[in-house]
């Protein structure tokens, strides 16, 4: 298939398909990411549908996105703002508003506009026709009568025949970005395998699609985005969620310990559940509690017997382990705990992505109760930091929370497919059986952890639970020293891991003027807005934290010799405050957002240029 | 999985289950008595030390596993249900006791309660029934009688209490029995039919708080009444009871009801057979509801009923799942389904 317009090359790309719920999106963006994959490119997607079930049809609260970020470059994001939007009624167009820039195509179906549909979406006219999209790039097609066309002849009725207007739309933009439709076909094959009438119905609308772009030359150019340069390796696309989930499998077959997880459904932290619960065939135990305190305390009764365990939550359900947790610092064992935070506080934005469980994650507990936090940076990323925290778990005795997000959790990412040979070891410090010496609280000089007796090892009966305990035997004890001496142990415990850990990177010049720090989700797009002021020649540089308790043991040589640091992240400042009580001396600035959505490479560019100006103005007051 | 016990178990004795620690619950607390119980049965068991694991939840009760030799877990208020499924889901070869109370179990703990039952998780569960808060010296709990004046109720409460066996039998449980502290011989023999059930076992013990509910199961236990105050449930047995064994259960029209040997031609035929193994609740639920002063309160075990038990439904579906699929390993599954290469 040659395309007659002229084809332009890009360096990335970001589409959302927009639907109504019923539309089919998912699937429709889904199908062109497989093709992006084919085509060699490195991309990104996020899904992003409404919190309910049906909501109300053709109304804004009903849109159902799909967003895919793909480039000839590496792609450290979902995308924010977008290039071409395919909108199947006003709807989706009055929904997406806020991710135009100008210039975006708008692939609309022009036979949704009725009085109705506008009515639903909230427009007094046709925003096609009135002006409202003038900025943008509209290319009107009547998707669903065409649809309707190039299914005359297979009997179907009208419903069935627009279920397939999605493919119509698909082959539109297939063919502007110069794809093979072969993955298409392939999935129709597989997916309808044995229904050659319904295989050839979704080819012939997905072709009909396709040349009607081509023959109505809808586009002035067409555009292609060559293979990114990845590094040579099998990939695969995974959510951050299914990645996690993965992470947690592969700490547990190379540590010979079996994984165990107790949960509670949760948005947006159920995925990581239902994954886990596919997995028998590889000995996981997962088991659905009556209530989030029965899924940790149910893993922290598997952690005593031996097993990785693993509860995963989101924010609320965060809350309600609180005391749990404080149970299994007390008793030093090891639990991962997977946090996929979502906006608070209380029931807040179920759907929406925040990072704002980050104080509770690290001190929201009675008592002194110290633990290691971790976060993940990207969604393919959640698989290399589930499996850091399960080591940290089990190699140090301790409660490990890994914090994702809403976004990282649902979003998916290209994954290169690592080789289990190639992961680190994870060693826990078991007891030996029948040990005449062993104490419950007996403890290594280095890593100050106790060891791990499991019941039914012979000669190593024991008991611990939530009361404080004689440092090394064991034994309750309400001794005021004892405890002085176990509270100082346990921090210190936690404090060490920081040996255990890597040094907190920075990208750029390491004397550079402005330091931008970020943690967790965030990764991709701060990164990204500063690799565009590098460009610019800014002399800017990127430190982004992974590990969070315990801090790296170099962030005060990373904050040290700039002249500003700005703290980006996507709650009122919580990490800005934990690094001005870590490193009083050190002036944080913060650049926070809490609208339930990811920063924008745009608006980050923009604060990070503001500083810079106010900076320049200073320097000349001084 | 059995067979290793033997040799060396059959040398245990109570004492083997005894811990190094001081027990230091009140002098005169029917606690003594259920640990006695328990330390009795476990060498019988057939098990060895090591694989049982005694898990606790808050309470003076809950401080159970630090007086056991064996592996003990003590939890926090309530959630000894869910740790001690945990601990059983991880090693279904374990012997899992659990230790609660009445304000544990079915006050902050009662959600983990019934779905234990629900469930059919194989574990001993152990309710030490006072009808008080011990530790926090003296509230109401769910199980204290209405009217009763406590620290938090000084006028009396205003509330209808549980009782916990039409709490368990409501929630499916396949095991509910019934002893009280005075007797720990009987308590053994219970345990024992406990240890032998598979499954959920809830076992109420009505258990005297010297302190602050003294008394509040003498109207049961008392010397003077014991006899007409309690009924002993044996299975295939006729549900007889009085100091002179004149008295029994008889099953009238739906109702149950105390009737006199001999008075009214009613002869032993006419009293109820017990049958722990019938499925339905009906006749348990009746039996365990029965309460003093019209009713002597049933001891022993009501019902014991097969049902499959979830840690072993758990272990078949992942044997059958090893066993179908073609996904042994994680590098088996990180390459399988849609993967692309670069080269």
């Amino acid at each position: 298939m040659t395309a007659k317009s002229k084809v332009v090359a890009l360096e990335h790309v970001v589409i959302r398909f927009s639907g109504d719920s019923g539309d089919g999106m998912q699937l429709t963006g889904n199908l062109f990411s497989d093709s992006t994959a084919f085509a060699g490119n490195d991309f990104a997607t996020f899904p992003d549908y409404p919190a309910e079930i049906r909501p109300p049809q053709g109304t804004v609260a009903g849109v159902s996105g799909f967003q895919v970020h793909f480039g000839h470059k590496p792609v450290h994001t979902t995308g924010d703002l977008c290039d071409v939007l395919v909108a199947m009624n006003p709807a989706s167009i009055k929904a997406n508003m806020r991710w135009l820039r100008p210039g975006t195509i708008i692939i609309f179906d022009s036979d949704s506009v009725t009085e109705k549909a506008l009515e639903k979406a909230g427009y007094a006219d046709d925003p096609t026709v009135d002006g409202t999209l003038a900025d943008y790039q509209v290319v009107k097609a009547p998707i669903s009568e065409l649809t309707k066309e190039a299914l005359k002849d297979f009997g179907m009725d009208n419903k069935s025949m627009l279920k397939s207007k999605n493919m119509f739309a698909l082959g539109i933009v297939m063919y502007l970005f110069n794809r093979e439709l072969d993955t298409v076909y392939k999935y129709f094959e597989t997916k309808f395998k044995g229904k050659d009438q319904v295989i050839k119905a979704n080819r012939t609308v997905l072709d009909a699609g396709y040349h009607y772009a081509d023959t109505w030359e809808l586009f002035t150019n067409t555009y292609r985005v060559e293979a990114a340069d990845l590094e040579k390796g099998k990939y695969r696309n995974i959510t951050g969620n299914t990645a996690a989930a993965w992470g947690l499998m592969a700490a547990s077959e190379k540590s010979g310990r079996p994984l165990f997880l107790g949960s509670y459904p949760i948005t947006p932290a159920t995925d990581i559940l239902a994954e886990l619960t596919k997995y028998k065939n590889l000995n996981v135990k997962a088991y659905q509690a009556e209530d989030e305190i029965a899924g940790i305390m149910s893993s922290i009764g598997a952690a005593y017997t031996g097993c990785m365990a693993v509860t995963t939550t989101s924010g609320p359900g965060l809350s309600l382990k609180s005391e749990a947790m404080g149970l299994a610092v007390m008793t030093e064992l090891p639990l991962v705990i997977i946090d996929v935070q979502r906006g608070g506080p209380s029931t807040g934005l179920p759907t929406k992505m925040e990072q704002s469980d980050l104080m509770q994650a690290l001190y929201g507990r009675n008592g002194d109760a110290p633990l290691v936090v971790i976060a993940a940076r990207s969604s393919a990323g959640c698989f290399y930091t589930a499996y850091e925290a399960a080591r940290i778990a089990m190699e140090h005795m301790t409660p490990v929370i890994m914090l994702s997000d809403g976004s990282l959790g649902n979003g998916s990412e290209v994954f290169r497919i690592p080789k289990m040979a190639d992961l680190p070891s994870i060693t826990p410090p078991l007891a030996k059986a029948d040990d005449p010496n062993y104490m419950p609280y007996r403890r290594d000089e280095k890593w100050l952890r106790r060891e791990w007796a499991i019941p039914g090892t012979p000669g190593l009966r024991h008991r611990v639970g939530g009361l404080e305990k004689e440092n090394g035997k064991g034994n309750l004890s309400t001794n005021p020293e004892n405890h002085q001496i176990m509270t100082e142990l346990r921090e210190e415990k936690i404090n060490r891991v920081a040996n255990d850990i890597p040094l907190q990177e920075i990208y750029g010049d390491k004397n550079a003027d402005l330091l931008v720090v970020s943690w967790g989700g965030t990764f991709g797009t701060v990164r990204t807005a500063v690799e565009g002021l590098m460009e610019e020649g800014k002399s800017i540089a990127h430190a982004h934290f992974d590990y969070i308790m315990p801090l790296p043991r170099n962030t005060e040589e990373v904050l040290q010799g700039h002249k500003k640091i700005v703290v980006c992240e996507i709650n009122r400042g919580q990490f800005a405050k934990y690094l001005r009580m870590n490193f009083p001396e050190y002036k944080c600035e913060q650049f926070n957002k809490v609208m339930g959505l990811p920063f924008t490479i745009g608006e980050l560019a923009f604060k990070i240029i503001r500083l810079w100006k106010i900076r320049i103005s200073n320097k000349r007051s001084c | 999985m059995e067979n290793q016990n033997i040799e060396q178990e059959v040398m245990l004795t109570k004492e083997d289950f005894a811990s190094d620690q001081v027990v230091k619950w009140c002098p005169g607390c029917g606690d003594h008595a259920i640990l006695k119980a328990v330390q009795d049965i476990f060498p019988k068991l057939g098990k060895k030390k090591e694989d049982i694991v005694v898990v606790s939840g808050i309470g003076c009760s809950s401080r159970f596993p630090y007086y056991m030799n064996t592996y003990g877990f003590h939890s926090i208020h309530g959630r000894a249900a869910a740790a001690a499924t945990g601990v059983k889901l991880a090693n279904p070869n374990l012997s899992v006791w659990m230790i609660t109370g009445d304000g544990d179990c079915t006050a902050i703990g009662g959600n983990h309660f019934i779905h234990a039952c629900r469930r059919n998780i194989d574990i001993n569960l152990i309710l030490f029934n006072n009808r008080i808060y011990g530790m926090t010296k003296g509230q109401f709990s769910p199980c204290t009688f209405r009217g009763t004046k406590t620290k938090t109720s000084p006028q009396g409460t205003y509330e209808d209490p549980f009782n916990p066996g039409e709490l368990a039998i409501g929630a499916k449980a396949t095991f509910f029995a019934r002893g009280v502290d005075i007797n720990p011989k009987e308590l053994s023999e219970i345990f024992w039919e406990s240890y032998k059930h598979d499954g959920i076992a809830v076992t109420e013990v009505l258990q005297n708080c010297m302190i602050f509910s003294n008394g509040v199961h003498e109207n049961i236990t008392g010397k003077d009444v014991r006899d007409d105050m309690q009924v002993k449930c044996v299975h295939g047995q006729p549900l007889i009871f009085g100091k002179n064994r004149d008295k029994g259960i008889r099953l009238n029209g739906n109702q149950l009801e105390v009737v006199k040997i001999g008075e009214n031609g009613i002869t032993e035929k006419d009293i109820l057979v017990h049958d722990k193994t019938t499925e339905d609740t009906g006749i348990h639920m009746m039996l365990a509801h029965m309460m003093p002063p019209h009713f002597p309160v049933a001891i022993g075990v009501i019902r014991d009923v097969k049902a499959p038990t979830f840690n072993d439904s758990l272990d078949q579906v992942i044997e059958n799942e090893k066993a179908n699929s073609k996904i042994h390993c994680m590098d088996d599954l990180l390459n399988s389904g849609s993967t692309w290469t670069i080269e």
